[in-house]
């Protein structure tokens, strides 16, 4: 990186990963270079003479009187062919690349870009010589993995007249398409992070994001463009669920972003997913993905600068008309990386002492997410996913709280729930989604017109069992009377058969939305038996031991089940058939 | 090297120092008092006003006329093979009556992250002989599986048993332990040590003791010391280590108190607010790296102040480790011995270690159906001692009985009764037989078939 002339300053002060320097010329959030070492900082405050720095690296061994120089540019990511399948740092440091520069452990004081400058892409241009091209405007492709990436005139360019547009193998830092006013255009655009990337207008989302995950397609919808938030105590399965969803949902790109929380669970990812497919695409999943990965023990100022590059990668692929999903697990460990940074700074602490700006940063960060017409009008969308993990798993606490205030769909992981080991330890008591009425019509069009009327009565089942339950803890289940038996019976299928979703087994980790419709009308089939034979006064004892229906669970680890999901549906009938007619009579 | 006289202030475990040329940040610095001892600490605050060391023992006997040398680098830890057969104290220096450490090598004590691009995925099977672990919470080699316990319940003679009993079967690598007490008493000392005596394992163990009488604050280093031997052993030499660490508890309210001498605003229940992510530069020096041999496997020991595990100390250790066995006081009344409450215990790492060509193709599968008749069974009780038993469904009853099963069969086991996976497999089905069998939803019918004592037997 360049250094501008005469902004050197000398360090005066450290202190964990804020430093103080004086005599440095810069302004607020500057990237600069700190100590001999040339560690990478940014400038968080300026007071008078000094100027208050957070440090990307360890700081340990730096002393006052080391040099710092100042770069003059926000903090940026680079942009172009190369992103997907690749995993960096909070800061866009290639992994791959940092153990070959300096082995199985992150040292400090080694940079390295983001995208690969020596690797030559194949260029397909998509307009000729003397076209008009605006901001955004898309002018060739490169296919970067199964997935042919966009490459576009970048956002704060003018716009104007092809003079000139190449075709072949390039490297991202050549030019391969000239204006009229003499602006030169390459594969790769740097934006600063925290700045989010222009669009044309916000539009309200009104597709969903399909997952797979029968309690969310089915109960808790997400639209693509959507936010989301998965609150929940240590190892109640924020993590399983945030890696379904990547593998899983009908996302064309997924960007995961590892912020504070464990190594090995990024290794995992990065094991497991090239051995994926698509269930779409049948392409290996890791091709569409980008990983981010600032792990607990990796510097807080990298871990607080995680999400904003994730985020901006995320609205890069969006602007080329995408389908994106980002899932930051955990954000509230990058809410205490603020909250670090903030004590270090002895700013006055706001709740539980989160900095006072810390609902601010939430919402800007939530509010990037979005369904939109993009500088070229397309389309595309970046879906947010953010994974809350609250201390003593109290929701009270002010990074669940200020969460929900912008999210609109909560869902609620439940320890009662992930000890029993009921997965995915989603609460469907407390859990909503705002987005029921819009995605209702998508539904009804393309899943079943029965589909949102079974998702009512389900809900209804299991919000009657609730209320039974207590009745049932004071007087045990015998005594309810017989259609409440029933209901009883109903609402515990609903909830192992169709709630229960085990992300471990092959085939019921993913669930078609046909598959999940089948599976929730098999069960209100049982249910409309049931209450029919309870009226001609069959004993309800009787009716929920029936046979037949015992065969249903096994059905979610079947890949082709549609025969045996029939074959249980009419012998249930039977069953329940000859039930009735011995007690006609 | 230059020695200071310009200590102007003196806080609990901090000194501060003026007029200094420029001193690192984490520098080690040793403090001279007039009688000449030399007592070690560390630069927390640097700058060219003053510079804030945290001693890390009692600042007793500093003063004024203390001379301080600033040693220009950050504390290195000497690591050898000779370490191995070791007692040590909590600083790092021989406590056994034996030789200094000749170093191979001079280590930073501060540990850099492991690039997870260079991380290896654990999924090496330990069989530790104790049920609860085996069967429904595996632990694997590479993974950091902490104790959750209270105050005067069994944990330390699980661990022992784990200790002496863990082996990844069919395996024949070495394997070494890394032992460091943190506040632990003579007492627990003692049985530790007799242990390790009995059983051999110190020939292949290094040890270090900061016990309840040694000062607090060098409970910051001495995890610290372990995990740097134990990276050594296992990615220099090639070892398996396991390391335990006991009492986290002790270890985290030496943090609460240098945060509370450096006045810092706390976080909550007076904890700093960067606990997690200290803690977190502990337990994820654990794990494996890709074309290294060896390996380091974490099981801390920690002491839930009042049994509560949403207190700061187990909450942010849950959040960082990979699962928790937790031991449970009321089991411990029943007199069951391991008291270990399966419910809330967890391991995440369980699905890489399990299932066919590791353990058994039914090992998912049982523990699920185990786990989930466990928690309704055990949720009954709480209705029977309202409505009585008979009030119960026959379904309800059965799985009643399968709770009471469960803990006395299951669970409880002796203290050197080392089972086999197969054994702990087999005790699970033959558990399960006693429930009807369309409970058993969460078991396919091919393994109901093969495994379930009913079709078993008829087979035979
Ligand atoms: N859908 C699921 N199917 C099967 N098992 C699950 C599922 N969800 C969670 N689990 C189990 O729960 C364990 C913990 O889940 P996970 O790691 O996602 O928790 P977490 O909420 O991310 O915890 P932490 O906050 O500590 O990171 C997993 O290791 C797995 O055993
Ligand atoms: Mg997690």
């Amino acid at each position: 990186m360049e250094v501008k002339e005469n902004s050197n300053g000398i360090l005066k002060r450290i202190s964990g990963p804020v430093v103080t320097a004086v005599g440095l010329n810069a302004h607020m959030y500057d990237v600069v270079q700190v100590g001999d070492e040339q560690l990478m900082g940014e400038v968080i405050r300026i007071e008078g003479d000094k100027t208050i720095i957070q440090v990307y690296e360890n700081t340990s061994g730096i002393r006052p009187g080391e040099p710092v120089a100042n770069t003059g540019l926000s903090l940026s990511v680079e942009l172009g062919p190369g992103l997907l399948t690749s995993i960096y740092d909070g800061i866009q440091r290639p992994l791959e690349v940092l153990v070959e520069k300096m082995g199985n452990f992150i040292e400090r004081g080694v940079t390295a870009p983001g995208l690969s400058h020596e690797k030559l892409w194949e260029f397909v241009p998509v307009v000729k010589k003397g076209d008009a091209v605006v901001p955004g405007a898309v002018i060739g492709e490169v296919q970067e993995t199964n997935i042919l990436t966009k490459i576009m005139v970048p956002p704060r360019s003018k716009g104007g007249v092809v003079t000139d547009i190449k075709s072949g193998e390039f490297t991202i830092d050549d030019v391969v398409c000239t204006l009229d006013n003499g602006e030169e255009i390459t594969m790769m655009q740097v934006w600063p992070v925290r700045v989010p990337r222009p669009v044309t207008e916000k539009k309200n989302p009104d597709i969903p994001l399909i997952t797979g995950q029968r309690i969310l397609d089915g109960l808790f919808p997400i639209a693509k463009g959507g936010t989301a938030a998965i609150p929940g105590p240590f190892g109640s399965g924020k993590t399983v669920t945030q890696q379904a969803l990547a593998k899983w949902s009908d996302a064309q790109i997924v960007v995961y972003i590892g912020c504070g929380e464990r190594g090995n669970e990024m290794t995992e990812v990065l094991t497991e997913f090239p051995e994926l497919e698509d269930p779409k695409s049948g392409k290996p999943l890791m091709e569409r993905t980008v990983l981010i990965a600032n792990t607990s023990n990796m510097p807080v100022a990298a871990r607080e600068a995680s999400v904003y590059t994730g985020i901006t990668i995320a609205e890069y692929f969006r602007d080329m008309g995408f389908d994106v999903s980002l899932m930051a697990d955990s954000t509230s460990r990058w809410a205490e990386a603020m909250r670090e940074i903030s004590s270090r700074l002895e700013e006055m602490p706001g709740e539980e002492g989160y900095p006072a700006y810390l609902a601010a940063r939430l919402s800007e960060f939530y509010e990037r997410a979005g369904c939109v017409e993009t500088l070229n009008h397309d389309s595309g969308s970046v879906t947010v996913i953010g994974a809350v993990s609250p201390p003593g798993g109290d929701f009270s606490e002010p990074v669940t709280q200020n969460t929900l205030r912008i999210v609109k769909c909560f869902w609620a992981l439940d320890a009662k729930l992930s000890q029993r080991r009921h997965f995915p330890a989603i609460n469907w008591l407390n859990s909503y989604s705002l987005y029921l009425d819009t995605l209702s019509k998508w539904y009804d069009e393309n899943v079943s017109p029965e589909w949102n009327s079974l998702r009512v009565w389900a809900m209804e089942v299991l919000q009657k069992e609730a209320e039974l339950q207590e009745i049932v803890q004071l007087v045990g289940s015998d005594a309810l009377p017989d259609e409440e038996q029933i209901t009883i019976e109903v609402a515990r299928m609903l909830r192992e058969i169709f709630l229960q979703q085990n992300a471990f087994d092959p085939v019921d980790t993913y669930c078609s939305m046909e598959k999940q419709f089948d599976i929730m009308k098999s069960i209100k089939t049982y249910a409309e038996l049931a209450y029919g034979a309870q009226k001609l006064g069959v004993p309800p004892a009787k009716i929920i031991t029936i046979a037949a229906k015992n065969d249903l669970p096994q059905v979610k680890f079947m890949k082709d089940y549609k025969e045996e999901i029939t074959r249980i549906n009419s012998a249930m009938g039977a069953e329940v058939g000859t039930l009735k007619e011995a007690y006609q009579r | 090297m230059k020695e200071y006289r310009t200590i102007n202030k003196i806080a609990g475990p901090l000194v501060f120092v003026e007029k200094t040329e420029p001193v690192g940040y984490e520098e080690l610095v040793n403090i001279v008092q007039a009688d000449g001892t030399v007592k070690r600490g560390q630069v927390l605050d640097t700058s060219d006003d003053f510079v804030v060391v945290q001693v890390f023992e009692s600042t007793a006997g500093i003063g004024r006329d203390s001379g301080v040398r600033f040693t220009g680098e950050t504390i290195k830890m000497p690591v050898s093979r000779d370490m191995l057969g070791r007692i040590l104290s909590g600083a790092g220096k021989p406590k056994d009556g034996g030789p200094e450490i000749i170093p191979e090598k001079r280590l930073d004590i501060g540990g850099a992250a492991i690039n997870p691009y260079a991380r290896e995925s654990p999924a090496d099977f330990i069989q530790t002989g104790i049920s609860t672990i085996d069967a429904t919470n595996t632990l694997v080699r590479g993974q950091k599986l902490p104790i959750f316990s209270g105050s005067g319940l069994p944990h330390n003679e699980i661990a022992l048993q784990i200790a002496r009993q863990a082996r990844v079967p069919g395996s024949t690598e070495e394997f070494a332990v890394v032992f460091a007490a943190m506040g632990i008493t003579k007492e627990e000392e003692n049985q530790f040590m007799a242990d390790f005596e009995r059983t051999g394992a110190l020939e292949h163990a290094v040890v270090f003791l900061n016990l309840a009488d040694d000062p607090a604050v060098e409970r910051i280093i001495t995890p610290r010391l372990a995990l740097t031997t134990a990276e050594y052993l296992a990615f220099e030499l090639g070892y398996h280590v396991l390391v335990i660490l006991t009492d986290m508890t002790n270890y985290c309210e030496a943090l609460r108190q240098i945060g509370a001498a450096r006045e810092e605003v706390p976080g909550r229940r007076g904890y700093p607010g960067y606990m997690y992510t200290d803690l977190a530069s502990l337990y994820e020096r654990a794990g494996l790296i890709k074309g290294l041999k060896g390996s380091v496997t974490q099981l801390s020991i920690l002491t839930m102040p009042g049994d509560d595990i949403t207190h700061p100390i187990p909450d942010l250790s849950g959040y960082i480790t990979e699962g928790q066995i937790v031991v449970n006081r009321d089991l411990h009344r029943k007199g069951i011995y391991p008291p270990i409450n399966v419910l809330p215990s967890l391991s995440r790492l369980m699905n890489n270690g399990i299932g066919e060509g590791k353990t058994r193709d039914d090992h998912k599968k049982v523990t699920d159906q185990m786990y989930a008749g466990y928690a309704e069974g055990n949720d009954l009780r709480g209705l029977v001692a309202i409505v009585g038993k008979d009030a119960l469904s026959e379904r309800d009853q059965r799985l009643l009985e399968f709770a009471d099963h469960f803990e006395n069969r299951f669970v409880r086991q002796g203290h050197d009764e080392n089972r086999t996976i197969e054994d702990s497999l087999d005790l699970a089905w033959e558990l399960l037989a006693t429930l009807p069998e369309e409970l058993l939803v969460r078991i396919d019918r091919g393994l109901i078939q093969k495994y379930h004592p009913k079709y078993r037997n008829k087979e035979a």
